[in-house]
């Protein structure tokens, strides 16, 4: 079957007024998970399983993608408003979105998230119906190697977010190379800095460290430092998007779908470093006459691009699950069981034995989508009411807020402990000047290298040479070295001519 | 804060949700069973853990189920909570299975599976060695003949550390006479991206549970080498055992009880799980997930437990990791 016939066959199953129904309350579900740090798509979707006993395939599998994308659009709210995201993908998101809504832009940076969300989650779901099968069987040629070399690129993106004091900056890298550190290390299955508190063995949670740095830290700051008497009641501003907003947000949007995409379809990929590497290139793109606005007012387009980025990521997730039937993220995992309790096997054979339902999921995907736009935009002018609030009471709900989500994560006392550990930590940031978010980064692509690093090595049989003799790997290596080195080789070089120019206008 | 309306309002649809199945209360022996899951939910003993609740309840054995899910590092933060929390309650049951006692022995946890009551192993899925559908070795014999020349050559994904995986291919390269530490084993953190590996021939061989494979091997895109049981799982792949290599593994999954809990009270428990197992929807149930039956309880599964417990650490402690 084609790809446009699947289309107007699952439309034409999907379109029916129960399954939309489905779909509105996944997308109702979603947003509402999304918006609460701590319960993300995964367990929620876990949480329902039982419904399988009772629902339909079709309903049962229309819920799930509803609350899945609706998830990704409900993160960037509280990233948003109140610094606290909702789900790893969000994070970067929080960086420009937060700064923007203390400068009285939160009305636009929700608007550009929700209206970024929606072209890379169409985007991402288009890539789904028509490139999927080609795009996996690119990725499956990339091997730890490869992914290694992809975490490097990464870590330029640090570079982004260092602040004035590379050394600072760099400390707060290694702050969060530690926390990733902590837990039973794959390869070996030993446990690392555990300190003999089996709640440890799993590691520490990315979105409880985020949640503790942006929200506690900054609250418990405030509270340590804030003298000003009287409630500062913060302007909200316009709500929509002007005329230069759109403009500005287009170009990240669709590169931000660009980059996510294939970096959702591969087997280790994930939302957060498309989001990381889109940050960077907004950063690096920007029109110089916004150039300030990134890391003090907040850029509409470090908002645009990582959201877009994000969204196209979670829709490339669901390619090697309907195609190969590869779980590569926990919600994928937890959908794939679902299949299992249906009695339908996922694998490499879904498309053509389970054709129906598998077109029904990607038409069903494109109602979400548009159900999810006209659900949020109205939902922005109804969120900034929440900057209203004055500050003192602002920060207590954020305080009681964080709490209840990260105690929601696994219901452990000790998440509690690690999160006002880590927040009074990022009190002591804030007051010296260390910025928080290379924490973060470190944090997510430290356990992520290390591996590849040893699964690339365990395979060369300990030759370092397989990074830049495997053709792919040693690309992405000149990549990084290239956005690494290349804007000051590229200054110097401006300059002197720039020096040269002058000396020869004075002849 | 309207979204915390939000959680409150999803939580309460939630068992609403759940309540699906209708029970006919014929002979009912509980009235209540508090199910704990050392794992979170969606994964293999949440699974299992949920099918007993499913059939337990339609056949109107068990009036109602309580879950928990304590996640983490192989059942073991868990593990302890369910000790300690559920000490002499006759009417609390925990899932768990092969992977704890490997996760236990490579944590030098302090609390064991010794430490709570067997009741009953329910389900088994044997392992399956395969390689790329393009790969060099046709048949177990040339990937054997590779693995006595030089282990470290022949790389081979699977699961986490110290898994059931893991310790198969151990106990494969000590049956040709090699030490298992010179295993090339390249574990990955989940099924999706070790199957990855091996489908994009990263690694040349990988070794995991039948399930996870067997759409892969049904497709073409991964050859079956040789299964792990003690007899064939599809006929047309032979078996270790058969072919010179003295290893049978599972990945075997039950229930155990509460610690501390009187004999009678233990005998009600082993009851209840050998009437859900006797019942038809039971059977259907293994069917149509793919599950292999293997129902053992009393001093067998008692002796079984002692056995595995010793063979896993003497593994373990070869490999270098107990």
């Amino acid at each position: 079957m084609d790809s446009l016939t699947g289309l107007a066959l699952g439309f034409s199953h999907a379109l029916t007024l129960a399954n939309l129904g489905w779909a509105l309350l996944g997308c109702f579900l979603g947003t509402a998970i999304g918006v609460l740090p701590g319960l993300g798509p995964a367990l929620t979707i876990a949480l329902l399983l039982p419904i399988t006993f009772s629902v339909s395939a079709t309903g049962a599998f229309i819920l799930f993608c509803g609350i899945f994308y609706g998830a990704m659009y409900g993160g960037s709210t509280t990233s948003i408003l109140l610094n606290t995201p909702g789900e790893s993908g969000s994070i970067i998101t929080a960086l420009e979105g937060a700064k923007m809504a203390k400068s009285g832009r939160a009305g636009p940076a929700l608007a550009t998230a929700a209206i970024g969300s929606f072209v890379a989650g169409t985007v991402g779901t288009l890539g789904i119906s028509f490139l999927g099968p080609i795009v996996v069987e690119l990725a499956l040629k990339l091997g730890p190697a490869e992914y290694f070399s992809l975490m490097v690129l990464c870590f330029v993106t640090v570079s982004a977010v260092l602040g004035s004091s590379a050394l600072r900056g760099l400390a707060s890298l290694f702050f969060g190379l530690l926390l990733g550190l902590v837990g039973v290390d794959n390869q070996t299955g030993q446990p690392r800095l555990t300190f003999g508190v089996p709640e440890l063995l799993d590691g520490v949670n990315v979105v409880l460290v985020a949640v503790a740095l942006f929200a506690v830290g900054e609250t418990l700051y405030l509270a340590w430092r804030w003298t000003n008497a009287e409630a500062v009641i913060r302007p909200v501003g316009r709500l929509m998007l002007s005329k230069e907003d759109w403009k500005r947000s287009i170009g990240p949007w669709l590169r931000g779908a660009g980059l996510g995409f294939p970096f959702g379809v591969l087997p280790a990929g994930g939302t957060e470093m498309p989001t990381m590497l889109s940050y960077y290139t907004e950063k690096k793109l920007v029109d110089p006459k916004h150039a300030h606005e990134f890391g003090t007012t907040g850029a509409i387009e470090g908002v645009a691009g990582p959201e877009a980025a994000n969204n196209a990521a979670a829709a490339g997730v669901l390619v090697p699950m309907l195609t190969l039937g590869l779980p590569t993220s926990a919600t994928a995992a937890i959908m794939l069981s679902a299949f299992q309790s249906y009695g339908i096997q996922p694998g490499p054979l879904l498309f053509q034995t389970q054709a129906d339902l598998v077109w029904t999921l990607i038409a069903s995907l494109f109602i979400a989508n548009v159900m999810l736009v006209v659900l949020n935009l109205p939902l922005v002018g109804l969120w900034v009411r929440i900057l209203k609030i004055p500050t003192p009471q602002l920060y207590a709900g954020i305080l009681v807020f964080a709490t209840i989500g990260t105690y929601g994560i696994s219901n452990s006392v000790i998440d509690l402990v690690l999160l006002y550990g880590i927040g009074i930590v990022a009190m002591f940031m804030r007051r010296f000047d260390f910025p928080t978010a290379p924490v973060v980064i470190g944090m997510i692509l430290g356990p992520m290298a290390e591996q590849a690093l040893r699964q690339a090595l365990t395979i060369s049989q300990g030759d370092w040479s397989t990074f830049v003799t495997r053709p792919v790997s040693l690309c992405i290596l000149l990549l990084a070295v290239a956005a690494l080195a290349g804007p000051r080789i590229f200054g110097a070089w401006a300059a002197r001519r720039g020096l040269k120019a002058q000396s020869g206008g004075i002849d | 804060m309207t979204s915390r309306r939000h959680l409150i309002a999803a939580a309460g649809a939630l068992p609403a949700l759940a309540l699906g199945a209708r029970a006919a209360h014929a002979q009912q022996r509980f009235a209540q069973i508090h199910m704990f899951i050392p794992a979170g939910p969606g994964g293999g003993w949440d699974g299992l853990g949920r099918a007993v609740e499913q059939v337990a309840r339609q056949g109107g054995l068990v009036g109602n189920f309580q879950f928990e899910n304590v996640g983490g590092a192989g059942g073991i933060v868990g593990l302890p909570r369910f000790v300690s929390q559920r000490r002499g309650r006759p009417d609390a049951l925990m899932v768990a299975g092969s992977v704890m006692i490997g996760a236990v022995l490579t944590n030098r946890s302090p609390v064991g599976i010794q430490s709570v009551t067997p009741i009953a192993r329910l389900t088994q899925e044997v392992g399956v060695v395969v390689v790329p559908a393009n790969s060099e070795f046709q048949n177990i014999g040339q990937l054997i003949a590779a693995l006595r020349a030089g282990p470290g050559a022949v790389s081979v994904a699977g699961g986490s550390a110290g898994g059931t995986d893991h310790i198969t291919l151990g106990l494969i390269i000590k049956a040709l006479g090699r030490n298992a530490r010179e295993a090339s084993y390249v574990a990955f953190a989940g099924g999706g991206p070790a199957q990855a590996a091996i489908l994009g021939a990263q690694v040349k061989a990988g070794i995991s549970g039948w399930s996870e494979f067997s759409e892969q091997i049904a497709a073409g895109r991964m050859r079956a080498l040789a299964t792990t049981g003690a007899t064939r799982s599809d006929p047309n792949v032979p078996t270790l055992k058969e072919s010179g290599v003295d290893v049978v593994t599972a990945n075997w999954r039950g229930v155990f009880a509460a610690p501390g809990i009187q004999a009678p009270a233990r005998q009600a428990l082993v009851d209840l799980i050998t009437a859900m197992h006797a019942l038809p929807a039971w059977t259907e149930l293994l069917r149509t997930r793919g599950w292999d039956d293997a129902f053992l309880t009393g001093p067998a599964f008692e002796e079984y437990l002692r056995r595995d417990i010793a063979d896993t650490e003497t593994v373990l402690k070869e490999i270098g990791l107990a």
